[in-house]
């Protein structure tokens, strides 16, 4: 039982005031940076996960032959060869109207029809998304078969280039876990010093409830109790603070559909994981408290 | 009912200051522990109330070895001792009815059951009409007579007191030893630890146990080998 269960007339045996003076406020703070940390810990690892996934098996194959019909030429050829192989999950060859509105944006021309962008010559483009397995594998079959439809095309592992970024997102997503770890420490520490302070504060009412004949678990059972609901105060309030920080973040990102910051989110999991961490935390104090009060106890015959 | 046999008690690496305690408390005795500030009569008797260890020694309490007892086992043993403190420590924030009820609660007694004996026990008291009171708004000897009754609504086998009427003035101390030999007369074995010489030959057949300097001074040897038990 988190708070255990005691009878009216004991827990009258401790004064009707709070034991622990500001830990309830220390721990609403810890608690919504605990849950702040949590999230952006969920966020960024799914993050890191989604980017990884989609770049582990795309390649862009870059197809800079100078004449313009050759070019497309190759990058037909290339694209249905590719569509043909097995370890191929899917081909497109990027359109050059895609690409030079994609360039427009640099040029100030959103719609890439600027005199200037359309007298570049652009490199013909294949998307290939590789099946999974053997990725070595498929690189070098890959490499044979754009050697023989465009040879001189180069061929870019999107991973080259994102996976730097996964990486420094996984690194993130690890830092906030560290720090939801850190944090659960110091609150396990703060409930450690309030419950040896109820102790010291209330030495002779456990001295004589000892003398009389009670025994640790009734005693601890009474400080355990006082300080869970104590502590629980302190993390429902963090809890509901960093619950509308998160619901108004949500509700920004929701806004934010472009890029890496598309890709993270809580899902399921991450949503559980923090309704759970305030129950968790709770459940944490209540077990510290108990085997701090345990062990002072055992100091006194 | 009580058996000391070569008690020796320090604190840390200090010299002892309680050696070769030996006695034997016999069942519905009157016992007096007297000696000079200093002498060890609440160390001894914090091990007569298993607040203490000895050093070394036997202590036999209710036919069972305390010393090598484990300490799960203690609270068992401490119900059957009640005790009562020259300075009351009843706890601030409960009224008096619920000092006195403390033991009874702890022991499991439900509230149906607690409340004859507890209004009884404020009644032998005096203290029927200030149930409610809080011990702060009580005079010396009520709280004196509420700690009393404390020590004894779960009629313990053995009473030890430590200077109780040391914070009251001698009308109460009179009238708190008048509980002390009505308890007695019920059967239970009281030890009182007292410097007044004037209230200990108020009880007749009451034993003395002097405290010099840490040893205790039994002449006689009546305390270490009661009448009762002599072959």
């Amino acid at each position: 039982m988190i708070i255990p269960r005691v009878p009216v007339q004991h827990r009258r045996l401790l004064p009707d005031r709070r034991l622990s003076g500001p830990t309830p406020w220390v721990i609403a703070i810890l608690m919504m940076l605990t849950l702040l940390a949590a999230a952006a810990g969920v966020g960024l690892a799914r993050s890191a996960g989604a980017i990884g996934n989609a770049i582990a098996g795309r390649v862009t194959v870059q197809i800079v032959t100078a004449n313009p019909a050759t070019r497309a030429g190759q990058a037909a050829a290339l694209r249905r060869a590719a569509t043909a192989r097995p370890f191929v999950l899917s081909a497109r060859a990027v359109g050059q109207e895609e690409l030079r509105a994609t360039l427009g944006q640099w040029f100030g021309s959103a719609e890439g029809d600027d005199p200037l962008l359309k007298s570049l010559p652009l490199p013909a483009l294949v998307d290939i998304d590789l099946a999974g397995g053997d990725r070595n594998g498929h690189m070098r079959a890959l490499r044979a078969l754009v050697a023989r439809e465009a040879p001189g095309a180069r061929i870019i592992p999107h991973a080259e280039w994102l996976g730097p970024v996964a990486r420094l997102i996984r690194s993130l997503a690890w830092i906030a876990g560290a720090m939801v770890l850190l944090m659960t420490a110091a609150s396990a520490a703060i409930v450690i010093m309030t419950a040896r302070a109820a102790l010291g504060t209330h030495f002779a009412t456990i001295e004589m409830l000892h003398l009389i004949g009670a025994t640790d678990r009734q005693i601890t059972r009474l400080f355990q109790r006082r300080i869970a609901i104590d502590t629980a105060y302190g993390i429902a309030l963090g809890s509901a603070v960093a619950a509308a920080i998160l619901l108004l973040i949500g509700w920004q990102w929701s806004g934010v559909t472009a890029g890496l910051a598309a890709t993270a989110s809580l899902g399921p999991a991450g949503w559980a994981l923090l309704l759970a961490l305030p129950l968790l935390a709770i459940a944490l104090a209540a077990l510290t408290a108990r085997q701090t009060l345990l062990a002072a106890l055992k100091k006194i015959l | 009912m009580v058996e000391f046999d070569g008690v020796g008690l320090r604190y840390g690496p200090d010299a002892e200051i309680l050696s070769d305690i030996s006695f034997n408390l016999q069942p519905g005795s009157f016992y007096f522990l007297t000696g000079a500030s200093g002498a060890g009569k609440t160390s001894l008797l914090r091990m007569l109330y298993l607040a203490q260890r000895p050093s070394r020694g036997i202590v036999r309490l209710f036919g069972e070895d305390l010393v090598a007892m484990p300490r799960h086992r203690l609270p068992g043993f401490r119900r059957r001792i009640g005790v009562v403190f020259q300075d009351f420590r009843l706890i601030p924030h409960l009224s008096a009815r619920d000092n006195i009820a403390l033991p009874l609660r702890i022991a499991g007694v439900s509230e149906e059951d607690l409340s004859g004996p507890v209004g009884e026990m404020l009644s032998w008291i005096g203290l029927g009409d200030r149930a409610e009171a809080r011990p702060a708004t009580l005079s010396g000897g009520e709280q004196q007579r509420v700690a009393i009754a404390r020590a004894v609504i779960a009629r313990p086998q053995l009473l030890v007191a430590d200077e109780p009427t040391g914070n009251v003035d001698p009308d109460m101390a009179m009238r708190l030893l008048g509980l002390f030999e009505a308890l007695n007369r019920l059967g239970t074995t009281v030890v009182v630890a007292t410097h007044d010489i004037h209230l200990i030959s108020r009880i007749e057949n009451a034993q003395m146990m002097r405290l010099e300097r840490g040893r205790l001074s039994d002449p006689t040897g009546a305390l270490r080998y009661p009448p009762a038990n002599r072959t």
